[in-house]
């Protein structure tokens, strides 16, 4: 029934006519990819602009920032930040860089345009799915942009939105009526637009690989984005019914998330029978798998650039890093009353969830020696996709490590809620997962565009970048361990006042590091249309995107269908006179 | 040497690619992996529900037997919508298109009658007093869960009556496939199934016993 | 370029690790009772960190600089026992400091969550809401009078709704906007919230418990040092998060006794 030699499913690929269809509501998988990019930059862009403004806050709490009364008369008069507005620059900051950056630009912007490629297929296993998933995402981009500029601004229950502070609506504080309306209006748009997105690349994954493309033989990259697929696909679908349970909260009259007998702005609430820690247990159930939704792109990014910089495969293969990815998923949905510990719920359980959050530091460690043990013995090429790889492996370990303290409930009693806390998930999140995305940017940029990036303005963004980031986050570590509390929009406690120099400190990093990444921005634009013509292999890397054209043609392989005859990452291979060997090349008998 | 021999080794054989493994089409695929994220999604509202109802002291029992009755008919109208769903998919597999229709429009049937007597349920808790945000025997979180999670199953029913309309017409046309028919009652088997959970946590745990 | 990399995580390695050390920003005193074993599995988790994140980062370093630039070999090398040894380490050495921080650690916890109060302790009613503290005492008829949200007036002072009119174990609460508590006296906290989360953190006290709406959540500890100490709002509860607190002051018995007669007759 089947014919072996013709994919059973069949894309018809014509090329796409017309403007619209071309740029706008591309079916094609390289577009949306690229559209998915540009979004995560737009929102990275706000996000980074809004950190700013939330550091300079802090260094000089009482100066005026020239020009913002004008996005915000009550929010900033005169220029000043308000308390309430601080709160709701630092939920648009959280919100922004969590779903719209880090669940977006490493898995919906590389893992659409490249994963096709990779695995030898002409285009996703839905391509119209794809474009909606695109189309979702922005709208709830739109509308989560929107809360800048409704009646009261944006919520300023932080983007963990706890109840019921994030249910009452604005008894409880400005920003909680609309705003968080309209915030979980864009959540729940993102959620359906990364459940399709997951759906598509699953199938994908398994269905539309080429002839001789085993599961074995995937690239990390490929498999980093399966494997995070599946996560998206099953933490996405509690968070949308737990967004649709808080809406209900605010315009249905339900008390989910609101016990009764609260008294809010002197008025006793209508409200009664909910559970503050249900809401708490939904979000967390979804949260904790998202973090690593936003990290596992990133591991899977590293590896990949990491062999063709070393020029050998990573120590242990695609056996061991797959395993690792794998048990890092499964243990992930195990973990969130880790982020509970001194919530109110059962102090036993936060015994309990604190062994699986420990026993991942297993296969996260395992990873990393591997990691290190591949640059060992290496031929490493540090141009700035390899610099950027060779990073990630340093602030990963940094990141890591505090989240060893707070993997602990006993030691958590302390440092909860401090900016230890705000120190270790931006490393691993702000940080690692962030130079995951430069790594691809640069590494993939000429098989994107054509061109090259330019060498010398990456590398002076690496070293800004990667001096300034532990400027900025290591301090963070020592400032919780003084007990500094975090959401906090002023340091007036007796105990602060001596911290606030190192907030001075981490708020120049913050600037000067901010610098370097508009000194990115300008080589990626500037490198699109004046960057040195790249070829099809720059970096001589063995996997099948760097088979085919740069940029590839609408149906990636011009119409034949490769074939692969080895693994993702055959180098210094004996008979060969480079130290490197195609997937798709024939000329040696097969290895397994 | 042919391609395929070189793909082979040590008598192993080697993804031939495109074809989809376990002989599953990457639509059908598609909806099996819908099926599994929806039914985390009802497994969180039913979540939410045990979870209100355990938290509770006060949580009202107020299905009489009329009550019980009328879901226990919908139970076995939308499991027999279950049969003439199977029914459909057996005749479109083995061709006969007309039968196939029929049986299609007996099972979108059963999901319309299902929904007329759920609303009509709807209707007289609402008239009996039950809101979104309040009741008279108890737990004003009763009416916010258990509309809330019918609300959300027959949502599904509803759209699944539509599903099952646009299949039936474009397979009637020749524009779908008996594949096309067998994931739709993949679909309908689902929430289906979803029924079969919320009929005896919500109606039968709070039947009045008196 | 590679020795550049290495030279400068080196010093970043070393220049962070430092300040841990020499402790430039560190916790305050500890003046609890369960506080030094809390401190202690502290101190034992950054040792081992520590040296896990030297050891790393300076490895890095060292093979980044050996296989780069004019040092690097013609031929890449396997890093001896490859995969397998990396495996064996993290399992044996992750896993064995695993085991060992949880069983301390669970002790540690039990101590401050799971083991009940006990029985001579002290009693104090706590109520967070947007933006402050109020703690209450039981007064001399040593019981609390009831509590009615639908009473409570800022304006009138009745932070916690009490009845006095019509509930006699309420006229002799003593409601204050600090908690003052006697040194090396068991207190148990009772903790709820007038309206979102809050949660009560006393750095010194090494004590952080959430405020639950809807929950009455207990929470014992021992002062063993007098003192004036910060009581902070680390929950975001709203605009006015960053400016809710409260005093613990821990006195001698004496001043205790002494500050309670002054409060029973107001």
């Amino acid at each position: 029934m089947h014919d072996s030699s013709k994919p059973t499913t069949e894309h018809h690929h014509s090329p796409p006519q017309g403007f619209l269809w071309t740029h706008v509501f591309s079916l094609d998988h390289k577009v949306i990819g690229k559209q998915y990019y540009f979004l995560s930059l737009a929102a990275v862009l706000i996000g980074m602009v809004l950190s700013w403004l939330v550091r300079f806050h802090l260094a000089w709490a009482s100066a005026a920032i020239p020009g913002l009364q004008y996005l915000s008369k009550v929010g900033a008069p005169g220029g000043i930040i308000t308390p309430e507005y601080y709160l709701s620059l630092l939920t648009l900051h959280g919100t922004l860089m969590v779903f719209f950056v880090l669940t977006t630009a490493p898995q919906a912007g590389f893992g659409n345009y490249f994963l096709p490629i990779q695995i030898g297929a002409e285009d996703m296993a839905f391509p119209r799915l794809n474009m909606l998933s695109f189309w979702v995402t922005f709208v709830g981009f739109v509308v989560l942009i929107s809360t800048l500029f409704v009646s009261d601004g944006p919520p300023i229950s932080g983007w963990t939105a706890y109840a019921p502070l994030s249910a009452i609506g604005t008894d409880a504080g400005p920003g909680l009526g609309t705003g968080q309306v309209l915030w979980v209006i864009s959540i729940g748009f993102f959620c359906i637009g990364s459940l399709l997105g997951a759906l598509n690349f699953i199938a994908t994954t398994l269905d539309l690989r080429a002839k001789g493309m085993t599961l074995a033989r995937m690239p990390y990259t490929t498999w980093a984005w399966f494997i995070t697929a599946v996560l998206a696909l099953l933490a996405f679908a509690v968070l949308l019914p737990a967004c649709v349970l808080l809406a209900l909260d605010h315009l249905g009259g339900t008390s989910f998330f609101i016990p009764g007998g609260l008294v809010v702005s002197d008025k006793l609430q209508p409200h009664s029978g909910g559970s503050t820690l249900l809401w708490q247990h939904m979000f967390w159930f979804f949260g904790h798998p998202e973090v690593y939704i936003a990290i596992i792109p990133g591991l899977g990014i590293t590896s990949h650039i990491l062999t063709a910089t070393a020029r050998k495969d990573i120590l242990g293969g695609t056996r061991v890093l797959v395993g690792c990815m794998v048990s890092i998923a499964f243990l992930s949905f195990m973990v969130w009353g880790h982020h509970m510990f001194i919530s109110g719920m059962n102090p036993f359980s936060s015994l309990v969830f604190s062994v699986p959050t420990l026993i991942i530091t297993i296969p996260a460690s395992i990873v990393t020696l591997n990691w290190i043990g591949t640059v060992f013995g290496a031929r490493l090429r540090l141009h700035t996709p390899g610099l950027f790889a060779i990073g990630f492996i340093s602030v990963f370990v940094t990141g890591g490590l505090s989240g060893f303290f707070l993997a602990q409930p006993s030691l958590d009693i302390y440092l909860h809620a401090t900016y230890f806390v705000v120190g270790h998930f931006h490393m691993v999140m702000g940080v690692a997962a962030i130079f995951g995305m430069f790594a691809g940017t640069y590494f993939w940029f000429p098989k994107m565009f054509g061109r090259m990036m330019s060498e010398t303005l990456g590398k002076i963004h690496f070293w800004v970048t990667f001096i300034g980031v532990y400027c900025i986050f290591m301090p963070m570590h020592y400032l919780g361990l003084a007990g500094n509390v975090r959401r906090y929009s002023a340091f007036v406690d007796d105990y602060l006042a001596p911290l606030i120099p190192v907030h001075k400190f981490i708020t120049i990093a913050a600037f000067v590091t901010g610098a370097a990444q508009l000194l990115f921005l300008f080589n990626l634009f500037w490198s699109m249309y004046r960057g040195k013509k790249a070829e099809e292999n720059p970096w001589q890397a063995t996997t099948l995107e760097w088979t085919v054209p740069s940029p590839p043609p609408f149906d990636n392989f011009g119409g034949r269908h490769p074939v692969v005859y080895r693994g993702p990452y055959e180098f210094a291979v004996e008979e060969t006179k480079d130290d490197f060997v195609m997937q798709d090349s024939p000329q040696q008998p097969a290895r397994s | 040497m042919s391609e395929l021999e070189v793909v082979v080794t040590g008598g192993q054989e080697i993804w031939r690619g495109g074809e989809s493994p376990y002989a599953i089409p990457s639509k059908k695929l598609g909806m099996w992996l819908f099926i599994v994220s929806d039914s985390i999604t009802f497994g969180a509202v039913l979540f939410c529900y045990a979870y209100l109802r355990l938290a509770s002291p006060d949580w009202p029992t107020p299905f009489r037997l009329a009550s019980i009755e009328n879901a226990t008919i919908m139970t076995f109208v939308l499991l027999s919508s279950s049969v003439t769903m199977v029914a459909a998919v057996e005749a479109a597999k083995a061709g006969r298109i007309a039968s196939s229709v029929r049986w299609l429009g007996a099972t979108m049937l059963g999901g319309v009658i299902f929904d007329v007597l759920h609303i009509r349920e709807w209707l007289g808790l609402i008239h009996e007093g039950l809101r979104l945000y309040h009741n008279d025997w108890g737990s004003s979180l009763f009416g916010a869960a258990f509309f809330t999670l019918t609300g959300l199953h027959m949502t599904h029913v509803t759209i699944g009556v539509i599903y099952l309309f646009i299949v039936a017409t474009g397979f009637r046309r020749g524009k779908f496939t008996s594949d096309d028919v067998e994931i739709s009652g993949l679909y309908w088997h689902f929430v289906d199934l979803v029924w079969m959970f919320i009929f005896p946590l919500v109606y039968l745990l709070s039947a009045r016993i008196r | 370029m590679g020795r550049f990399f290495a030279v400068v995580l080196t010093v970043i390695t070393l220049v962070s690790a430092s300040f841990f050390v020499l402790h430039t920003w560190w916790m305050p005193v500890d003046i609890s009772v369960h506080g030094p074993a809390l401190d202690k599995q502290f101190g034992e988790t950054l040792f081992g960190t520590g040296i896990g994140f030297i050891v790393a980062q300076l490895s890095l370093a060292f093979f980044v600089w050996q296989s780069s630039g004019r040092n690097q070999s013609r031929k890449t090398r396997q890093f001896p026992g490859g995969a397998r040894i990396m495996v064996t380490t993290a399992v044996i050495l992750v896993g064995f400091e695993i085991l060992a921080l949880s069983f301390v650690g669970q002790k540690a916890w039990a101590a401050v969550n799971l083991d009940p109060a006990p029985p001579n302790a002290m009693r104090v009613d706590v109520q967070a809401e947007q933006f402050a503290f109020y703690f209450r005492y039981p007064g001399p008829d040593g019981q609390f009078g009831g509590v009615h949200p639908d009473k409570i007036s800022e304006a009138d002072g009745n932070y916690f709704g009490l009845d006095p009119a019509s509930d006699v174990a309420a006229r002799d609460d003593i409601v204050v906007g600090s908690l003052t508590i006697p040194v090396n006296q068991p207190v148990l906290l009772t903790m709820h919230s007038k309206d979102v989360g809050h949660s009560f953190y006393v750095r010194e006290l090494r004590i952080q418990q959430d405020f639950v709406p809807g929950l009455m959540i207990p929470v014992h500890f021992t002062a063993t040092q007098t003192g004036k100490f910060e009581i902070v709002c680390t929950q975001l509860c709203g605009l006015g998060h960053y400016n809710m607190k409260a005093y613990l002051n821990v006195v001698t018995q004496e001043e205790y006794d002494q500050w309670l007669k002054s409060q029973i007759g107001q």
